[in-house]
């Protein structure tokens, strides 16, 4: 019976693959992640408490996701527009804008955040007349927002692009033709169809900036409960030896972490369920 | 509401989509643009629609312009071959979807759009299906779908871009008696276009024959048929037989053979006869037009289809009714029933 079935599976390799698959995902990710775990229980629960519960570590966290989710929002909106412009026009120079599209995934981010920095200090382009009208953005939380959105463009650009050049430009004309105006067409017809692919780019760029540390700590100014994030107070903790301290933080980012993740991929699966794939 | 084109040409680059064409739709009727891909008539139904705009040329409905107005505004049902149905709505929806776009000023309260739009799946017989999302259903389904979904507007024309091609063929022959009984039902002015000769003969009043960019000819159903104005005409619409002859003082020659066909009125000249395959009579050698040796013979229902070389060296096929047997090797004579000669 078994052997029958065995016979009848067209794809092989079933064992092979999920195996590797499973070793591979416990070597890489779960193990360390367990790991983590497992050292913050050294803490009572007391303990775990009160490092969770001061205030330099609320405010890192609070600073953290409070602005990746924002830049992430800023993302959404900025990045649908340039797949837009990217997918929908022909102009020249547009593979040359869809390359730099790519320039956060590969760039340092040490030097990105250098770069952000000198652009944005004082006597920097856009630091100086930005000074000029009162706005401070290097060694601010806003010089965060604004390092946050640079790594996090590319992730709602990469994953809205494809989906946006499947859409048959016919369900536009068939709008048109039943009466939509511009308006209507867009937010009726198109925005519901990229929404499963909206939602993705949204959360991986979250995502994304939740873990940025390289050019967020150029830029921060790193000022204890202002402009400090929740990964530079886990390295201070480190360099302190308070190596529980670091593990606490580090669980609660994992947990919100996962927590946001999980909830932004049911809501694309609802989001898809809407939209069945043929 | 009429429908007229004047002299419209469409360039897409150095194609020349449109060449100038004219052609007047009356209103009520059924028409189909008929013709091999490439001939222009998708371009025409577009530009009809507002979807597409013209180098050159006019376009009125009931002699208005309709040029002066976008698709939105044309009031203009369009069906495309591949649906177009929004896939994130429910069929319900995609049926509502024109009466909820309505500007504010005119458009019906809740209760009227769900009547409306249960009115519109009855008639498509599709009431059944209006909770489920376009992508659980059928071709044909969708198909019909995407035509509730056009006349919930209400629209002053209805256009129709190759709605049946991406069915299989039993399918589209249903839709094809379900459109026509359709249009008498509703009587809105219709256009649709097809590559299928025998889905426009079969479903439209009028034919309109189109090859690169040009209207060759506009006719019933029976005189494209019987009557076909053109050589293109005549070997795109039926199985014909065409033969390259030679027109010399009242002569047709195939080659330098004359044929027993009158010549009365005709210009001299390289010419091309054709013949419909069925219209090819056997005889015993001798009593034709011209001679033959059979090479194959196939049973192709009703008919045999016979491969025929002529003493000329040219093959041709016809079709002869199955109450004389034909045989390969068979030496037979060929007589023309029917047959057009155009010059060129």
């Amino acid at each position: 019976m078994s052997a029958i079935a065995a016979r009848r599976r067209t794809l092989p390799g079933f064992g092979l693959t999920m195996g590797l698959t499973l070793t591979w995902l416990s070597v890489i990710i779960l193990i360390p992640l367990g790991g983590l775990f497992l050292r913050s229980t050294e803490l009572s629960p007391e303990q775990f408490w009160a490092i969770l519960s001061s205030r330099r570590t609320l405010n890192a966290l609070r600073v953290s996701f409070g602005l990746a989710f924002a830049a992430a929002c800023v993302n959404l909106v900025m990045g649908s527009i340039i797949v837009w412009a990217l997918v929908r026009y022909r102009f020249p120079g547009r593979r040359i804008f869809d390359a730099i599209v790519d320039v956060p995934f590969a760039l340092p981010t040490a030097v990105a955040g250098v770069a952000l920095t000198a652009l944005f200090a004082e006597k920097g382009w856009l630091g100086a007349p930005l000074a000029a009208l009162g706005i401070k953005v290097a060694f601010t939380p806003l010089g965060i927002f604004v390092a946050m959105i640079f790594i996090g463009i590319p992730f709602v650009v990469r994953t809205v692009q494809p989906v946006l050049q499947d859409l048959d430009p016919e369900i536009e004309e068939a709008a048109g033709s039943l009466g939509a105006s511009r308006w209507q067409t867009i937010t009726r017809v198109i925005l519901p169809s990229l929404a499963p692919a909206l939602l993705t780019g949204l959360a991986l760029a979250f995502a994304r900036a939740v873990g940025e540390y390289g050019s967020v700590i150029f830029i921060a100014g790193n000022l204890p409960n202002v402009s400090e994030i929740a990964p530079l107070l886990i390295v201070i903790r480190l360099s302190e030896f308070r190596y529980a301290d670091a593990t606490a933080i580090a669980v609660v980012m994992l947990v919100v972490s996962f927590v946001i993740i999980f909830a932004v991929n049911r809501l694309q699966r609802w989001a898809q369920n809407r939209v069945p794939v043929h | 509401m009429t429908i007229e084109v004047k002299n419209l040409v469409k360039i897409f680059g150095s194609f020349k989509a449109l060449d100038g064409v004219d052609l007047k739709v009356e209103s009520g009727e059924l028409l189909a643009l008929l013709g091999p891909s490439g001939s222009g008539k998708t371009t025409l139904l577009r530009i009809i629609a507002g979807l597409d705009w013209p180098d050159a040329g006019e376009v009125s409905f009931n002699g208005e312009d309709a040029l002066a107005q976008g698709a939105r505004e044309r009031h203009v049902g369009f069906v495309f071959q591949h649906y177009a149905l929004f896939r994130h709505m429910s069929v319900f929806e995609n049926v509502a979807f024109g009466l909820r776009v309505q500007p504010r000023a005119v458009r019906k309260d809740e209760a009227t759009i769900r009547a409306r739009v249960k009115e519109l799946l009855d008639l498509v017989q599709l009431d059944w299906l209006a909770d489920r999302y376009p992508s659980q259903l059928s071709g044909g389904q969708r198909q019909r779908i995407a035509l509730a979904r056009a006349l919930a507007i209400e629209p002053r024309i209805l256009l129709l871009d190759e709605p049946f091609g991406a069915l299989d063929a039993k399918v589209r022959k249903e839709l094809r008696k379900w459109l026509r009984s359709l249009h008498h039902e509703i009587n809105v002015t219709s256009i649709f276009v097809t590559h299928d000769q025998e889905e426009a003969l079969e479903v439209a009043n009028r034919v309109v024959v189109m090859d690169k960019g040009r209207i060759e000819q506009i006719g019933s159903p029976d005189d494209v048929y019987e009557t076909p104005a053109t050589a293109f005409v005549h070997g795109f619409i039926g199985e014909s037989i065409e033969l390259p002859v030679q027109v010399e003082a009242g002569v047709v020659r195939l080659g330098d053979r004359p044929l027993r066909l009158a010549a009365d009125g005709l210009a001299p000249g390289a010419s091309k006869l054709f013949v419909r395959r069925h219209d090819m009579l056997v005889g015993p050698p001798g009593s034709g037009a011209f001679e033959g040796a059979v090479q194959h013979v196939r049973n192709c229902g009703p008919v045999q289809r016979a491969e025929v070389a002529l003493s000329g060296g040219e093959t041709i096929e016809i079709d002869a009714p199955r109450d004389r047997e034909l045989r390969a090797g068979d030496t037979i004579g060929l007589n023309p029933r029917r047959y057009r000669i155009f010059a060129g």
